[in-house]
């Protein structure tokens, strides 16, 4: 049975080129580029070839604005921790409610640490209210951290007028960026972002690789200390492959933008409007404002794991915010965030699409989604 | 997570058996809520003559282990009286399922509660789940879930962890701002066994004959013993007993588990401890 693969916000397919890219450094080309002879010393090269690719996908000023770091979590919290600590005296973080655990986590983390962290809530369509965000400000707030675009709905925020704001304050500005790299232009050169988040495996990269933009001339105070490694901001020997693959992968992304923008949102299109004429089923997040590949659908009175129980069964790989598949027993706080009414937020399911899908991909999933809902409304009690 | 499911539940998810609801059911049992993210309404049909369920009709809205629940409960209490499917045990759910992950243990606690509300509604009696609705501090505001109601489960379940009960009764699975009574509450009830242990534990050490311990060692293993290893989908077989000697053989998930070390060394403990202190296990492989 052929894999129908609508999962894309939690990972992608390493792109083939990316693969071809990081191959050598695994076999040929494995020294240490901490080393001093040539056959490690030359790798450095490649990292720095790779920073360059990165910085000129985010639009950065310079290459040696970006960090190599393990994942998107890793550059996330080192972000978050960097600020407060070059921001001293400072005691309020705002945030958001829908933020990804790798922030929302670190904030009551910080919250137990004796800062006072601001949970901005959002309004039905996921959206920010900006005039809330700037009465919320004063001149106490050290970090303002809000993601670029919504892992679950796909939403985006108004990252860089956001940063504006919190510039008007003094105070630092942090974005997740890791489901909108590559998705949507990013601009960091024309911005007033300081540290922004990304995650190789969200863009046709392996996991185990991310990055980190800082600012030029931002203080910054390592996470990992250890050796001179990244110019003494990150220690730790360099996942080389990882970093070409990312760099690879970043050069790659900033020419899809335009795919994305064009042919995977009229993929997403197709298969939300059909998937839509299904009754009781509503579309959460804003209708424009929003990543073109994601889609979060609900179905109503019926729960999300069994949904992608049966689609899985199909072949079609989907993610739910429901209770029965997030590790605890209530649905998505994004969803609840949005006051979604939990005979939809049970039954949510997203779809994400990427660079690989197709035309029969989505065919697909509308070939077997209108049965399987009327087959678990059958069995729901509440179907009436 | 992916999913870890065994096959029948699978089959009972995917072909669920007795899927409706039985027209002037002669009793019918309501429980959970969208709310909380799985419901189960139950309707059965009862042979006055012979108090037996003739029909049981389930619809449920929940995940795949909440659906393969109700369909395996349906198809086990048809044909019983009603005070043999009253026996019927979360448990018994779950084992003729082939086992549930733990954090589905839940499931069948549903399946056996909208049983019993049936049953009760049948005979015109209030359901324990519903007596405890009422009877008892609200413990997990998120889910609804009283103080009896988890007092009960603990019991009934042999629950030993926080995690163990909000697996069994989602109690603490939202905010989690109740983890710490709900730790209050199992250490209250962990107390009153241990207790109940210690009372029964002279009487045990009267033992004199072969049979005393040949029939005591079986009743551990039975009650204290089995009931604990089919949570995790396993089991033993009693092979032999030959004076202090007791040999098993461990099958289900437990044999070839990775801590099936520790297991049994449990099992050798719990036998000395309440049998005679000079017992040694022997486990035979497979």
């Amino acid at each position: 049975m052929r894999t129908v693969y609508l999962d894309n916000n939690a990972t992608t397919q390493v792109a083939p080129e990316v693969v071809e890219a990081m191959m050598p450094f695994f076999t040929e080309r494995y020294g240490n580029p901490s080393s001093m002879h040539d056959f490690g010393g030359s790798v450095g090269k490649v990292i720095e070839d790779a920073r360059e690719k990165v910085a000129a996908c985010l639009g950065a000023e310079q290459a040696s604005e970006i960090l190599f770091t393990s994942c998107g979590t890793e550059s996330d919290n080192t972000a978050i921790r960097s600020a407060l600590l070059s921001r001293k005296g400072r005691k309020r973080v705002l945030t958001t409610r829908v933020e990804h655990p790798a922030v929302l986590n670190v904030a009551r983390q910080l919250e137990r640490e004796g800062f006072d962290v601001t949970y901005l809530p959002v309004d039905r369509d996921g959206l920010l209210d900006l005039d809330l965000l700037r009465e919320k400000m004063d001149a106490e707030v050290a970090l303002v951290s809000v993601m670029a675009a919504n892992n679950e709905t796909g939403v985006i925020f108004p990252f860089e007028e956001i940063a504006r704001i919190a510039h008007e304050h003094d105070a630092l500005f942090h974005t997740d960026a890791v489901q909108a790299v590559g998705k949507i232009p990013i601009r960091l050169a024309d911005s007033d972002i300081d540290l922004l988040a990304l995650s190789g495996h969200k863009l046709n990269a392996p996991k185990g690789i991310g990055a980190l933009y800082i600012r030029r001339g931002q203080r910054f105070r390592p996470f990992l200390l250890g050796g001179h490694q990244e110019r003494g901001r990150r220690g730790g020997t360099e996942n080389v492959p990882g970093i070409a693959a990312l760099g690879k992968a970043a050069e790659i992304a900033a020419e899809h933008v335009c795919d994305e923008r064009t042919r995977v949102r009229a993929l997403r299109d197709r298969l939300e409007a059909e998937l839509l004429k299904i009754p009781g089923t509503r579309l959460n997040g804003h209708k424009e404002q929003r990543l073109p590949g994601t889609s979060n659908v609900s179905f109503k009175n019926v729960e999300g794991e069994a949904i992608l129980l049966m689609l899985n069964q199909e072949g079609i790989c989907a993610s739910s915010g429901s209770a029965c598949t997030s590790g605890t027993l209530e649905p998505s706080h994004v969803l609840r965030a949005m006051g979604v009414p939990f005979n939809f937020a049970h039954g949510s399911v997203r779809f994400s699409l990427g660079r690989y899908n197709t035309d029969a991909d989505v065919d697909r999933v509308l070939e077997v989604m209108p049965p399987l809902i009327a087959r678990l409304r059958e069995i729901s009690p509440f179907r009436d | 997570m992916a999913w870890d499911y065994t096959d029948l539940v699978k089959q009972h998810f995917f072909s669920p058996r007795n899927v409706g609801k039985i027209e002037a059911p002669d009793g019918a049992g309501q429980v959970g809520s969208i709310a909380c993210g799985d419901a189960l309404s139950l309707t059965i049909k009862v042979d006055g003559a012979t108090d037996r369920i003739t029909d049981a009709k389930f619809q449920t809205f929940g995940c795949g282990s909440a659906i393969a629940s109700s369909s395996m409960l349906t198809e086990m209490v048809k044909g019983k009286t009603l005070d043999e499917a009253l026996s019927i045990t979360n448990q018994d759910i779950a084992a003729a399922l082939g086992g549930l992950p733990a954090e589905k243990m839940h499931c069948s606690v549903m399946g056996r509660e909208a049983l019993e509300a049936a049953i009760n509604d049948y005979r015109g009696v209030k359901a324990k789940a519903e007596e405890e609705k009422d009877e008892g501090r609200i413990v997990c505001n998120c889910f609804g879930i009283a103080e009896g109601k988890i007092r009960r489960v603990i019991r009934e379940d042999n629950l030993r962890t926080v995690e163990d009960v909000t697996n069994y009764t989602k109690a603490g699975g939202g905010c989690g701002s109740c983890t710490a009574q709900i730790e209050e509450i199992l250490e209250d009830e962990l107390g009153k066994k241990a207790a109940e242990e210690a009372a029964v534990q002279p009487a045990r050490k009267r033992l004199r004959t072969n049979l005393e311990r040949i029939n005591l060692i079986q009743e551990v293993l039975d009650n204290e013993v089995r009931p604990i290893l089919q949570k995790d989908s396993g089991d033993l077989d009693l092979v032999d007993i030959d004076g202090h000697r007791v040999t098993i053989r461990m099958v289900g998930h437990c044999s070839g588990c990775r801590a099936a070390g520790l297991t049994t060394g449990w099992i050798e403990d719990k036998l000395r401890e309440i049998v005679d202190p000079n017992i040694s296990l022997e486990v035979l492989e497979e």
